[in-house]
């Protein structure tokens, strides 16, 4: 018995189309990933291979003295202990601010989406309101207003400033995932005698694992890359890595040592890069879900 | 004395009233089912007597206990959703038990409960699986088991069987009624499906508008429309209209179209009618009757339907077309001429004008 086969010719699958295609990505692709290729070399090479200029090449003589120096000896200013202390105040202000702005967006989107709260959907557009106003206009108002507290320049103000800033989008993330669930699981709840924490903590927040977790790659990466709030409210002894970084690289004295900012850069960069490569599909869902902020 | 007592009560939803000034007593131990097509309040109403959602005027009396402002866990009420609404990071033990949990009551006396709802619907063997894991039958009957621990006074159904297929629905109604039956509870159902309000019910309310349009038992509901709507949303196949105008003569009334005829000696009218009124005239498919002698005479077969056990004959005579549901074993040709036998006890008779039963 003879099967019955498809008639015609089968459609080719390497067209020109396709290799154009191709072409066009894999030169967008090479264009932003030059810059990395130039940072990931030069930290690599010792200082007198960097004076050849050759930006491109390989290191002849590769080393992993300029990262140490970025992480350890590298000056900021008076002192001379590297970029590490930068990291460390920046993990430091990282998570609390990262967990603390995750919950105040949960309860928040819970207690809008769930409970009848009278003008809601005005708090709600007020909430949504501050996440359009540019930040640059709260600062002077937010540092009057720490220091009339007596918390400015310290961890507290920074990670206050952070919640506060992180709570519209986190907000506005949690309402609309509580709002694709079904009420009757709260009514449920609500029947089964549960009151609005115990809905919480034991209904709700088991079911909110993805969002909860585009929300920390969200703040993660937003946190770790602020620097103006850094700078403006955490104070000399806390100032995060990102402000550390600039301090390195605008404050050597004599030659520039190219290959130490890079590699420092690199540092900085290194937590929301690790961020994006492991979260893949997450963040982009967090990408879209952060476009409502524009 | 009425179990559940419902005085008055308006309620607004999203600033649009729901009902206005609606009463109703439910007596104890009662199953009521609250028939309706969608959007006539019927699921509203029902929530409303959870107290997920308040009045806006009015009492609501659950057990002798004015409840009104009560909330919904103090109301000794159970409630079965449409989409089930288990907790999906709980197993079914977890689901079942979550009340009894939040009512700090004993360990032992949770497994006890557990384990006597789960044996009543043969749910023991997933107790320890998660709902994700769960047929639709199986998760509305975890459902029900969950209501069940809650050892509530009154139980509230939200269109429980509306997800399920054919077959499950009729086997789960089965188990519903059988329940009922063991636990005596008072049950207030909520459903679109006619079937199921008449096979559970004891009385059924039927609503639309906003209004309850009439309230009493399947029987009643089935045979004595209180106006044209219960009439054509009740049964299945709908019940044939015929409209035309009444006559006065001295040996009495008889209902006219122009074409066809019926003397209406004996037919229990409850409102006064007048000479030359118009009215519509609604039967039953399966109470005409094909007849050598017809009452009402050359009417042509246009289309059959066989249903397994009977066959509907669907029939026109003039502007009339009428379906007639008789027995399978006498086929009829599509084309034949057939009359039609119409009793008089089987008729209604409802005024054009209000639509309401004269």
């Amino acid at each position: 018995m003879t099967s019955v086969q498809p008639a015609g010719k089968r459609p080719r699958h390497v067209t020109i189309g396709r290799i154009g295609v191709y072409a066009f990505l894999l030169s967008a692709a090479a264009f932003f990933l030059l810059p990395l290729w130039i940072m990931v070399v030069t930290s690599l090479k010792p200082m007198t291979e960097v004076w050849e200029g050759n930006i491109l090449a390989l290191p002849r003589d590769p080393t992993m003295q300029p990262w140490l120096t970025a992480w350890a000896e590298a000056c900021t200013g008076l002192d001379c202990n590297g970029i590490k202390v930068g990291f460390w105040n920046s993990v430091r202000i990282l998570i609390p601010s990262v967990i603390l702005s995750i919950l105040a967006g949960a309860v928040n989107g819970y207690a809008l989406s769930f409970w009848k709260v009278k003008g809601a959907n005005v708090l709600f557009g007020i909430l949504l309101a501050g996440a359009f106003i540019p930040y640059q206009v709260f600062l002077y108002p937010l540092v009057r207003v720490f220091s009339q507290a007596g918390i400015y320049n310290s961890m507290l103000c920074i990670v206050l400033v952070h919640v506060v800033f992180g709570m519209p989008i986190m907000t506005l993330l949690f309402r609309n995932y509580y709002a694709g669930l079904p009420v009757e699981l709260f009514n449920a709840a609500r029947i089964d005698g549960g009151g609005f924490w115990t809905i919480f903590t034991n209904v709700l927040l088991p079911m909110s694992t993805p969002i909860i977790i585009v929300a920390a790659i969200l703040q993660v990466t937003g946190i770790w890359n602020d620097f103006i709030f850094g700078l403006t409210f955490a104070g000399r002894e806390n100032l995060p890595m990102t402000v550390q970084l600039n301090n390195i690289v605008n404050s050597t004295q004599g030659e520039r040592a190219y290959n130490v900012d890079m590699a420092a850069t690199i540092l900085t960069a290194l937590v929301p890069l690790v961020v994006y490569f492991v979260s893949g599909r997450w963040f982009v869902r967090g990408i879209a879900a952060g476009a409502v902020k524009g | 004395m009425a179990d559940v007592s419902i005085r008055g009560v308006s309620v607004a939803f999203q600033a649009v009233t729901v009902f206005d000034q609606l009463d109703l007593e439910i007596e104890r131990g009662e199953f009521l089912v609250l028939l309706g097509p969608s959007g006539c309040g019927k699921s509203t109403l029902l929530n409303a007597i959870a107290g997920l959602l308040d009045v806006e005027t009015g009492q609501i009396w659950i057990g002798g206990r004015n409840v009104t402002w009560e909330e919904p866990k103090d109301r000794r009420i159970a409630m079965v959703f449409q989409s089930y609404a288990l907790y999906p990071r709980m197993t079914v033990r977890k689901n079942m038990s979550f009340g009894l949990r939040m009512a700090k009551t004993p360990k032992d006396e949770i497994d006890r409960r557990v384990n006597k709802a789960a044996s009543m619907l043969q749910i023991d063997h997933l107790l320890d699986r998660r709902p994700d894991q769960l047929s639709g039958g199986q998760r509305q009957r975890v459902a029900i088991g969950r209501a069940m621990v809650r050892d509530a006074d009154v139980f509230l159904f939200d269109e429980p069987l509306s997800n399920l297929d054919a077959q499950l629905r009729n086997e789960l109604r089965v188990e519903i009624k059988r329940l009922h039956q063991q636990l005596g509870s008072t049950m207030i159902y909520v459903t679109h499906d006619q079937i199921e309000a008449l096979t559970l019910a004891d009385r059924i309310a039927v609503m639309k508008d906003l209004k309850i349009q009439q309230l009493a038992t399947p029987h009643e509901i089935y045979h004595h429309p209180a106006n044209r709507f219960v009439a054509s949303f009740v049964g299945s196949p709908r019940m044939n209209f015929i409209d035309g105008w009444l006559e006065a003569s001295n040996a009495g009334w008889s209902f006219t179209n122009g074409t066809h005829q019926l003397r209406l000696d004996g037919y229990p009218f409850e409102e006064r009618p007048q000479p030359n009124q118009e009215v519509t005239l609604g039967i039953r498919p399966e109470h005409l009757q094909p007849a050598p002698q017809g009452v009402w005479t050359d009417f042509v077969v246009e289309m059959t339907e066989p249903m397994g056990a009977d066959m509907l004959i669907w029939c026109r005579s003039g502007p009339d077309l009428l379906s007639v549901r008789t027995s399978s074993d006498h086929p009829v040709e599509v084309g034949a001429r057939i009359a039609l036998q119409l009793p008089v006890d089987r008729i209604s008779l409802f005024a054009k004008a209000s639509g309401n039963r004269i």
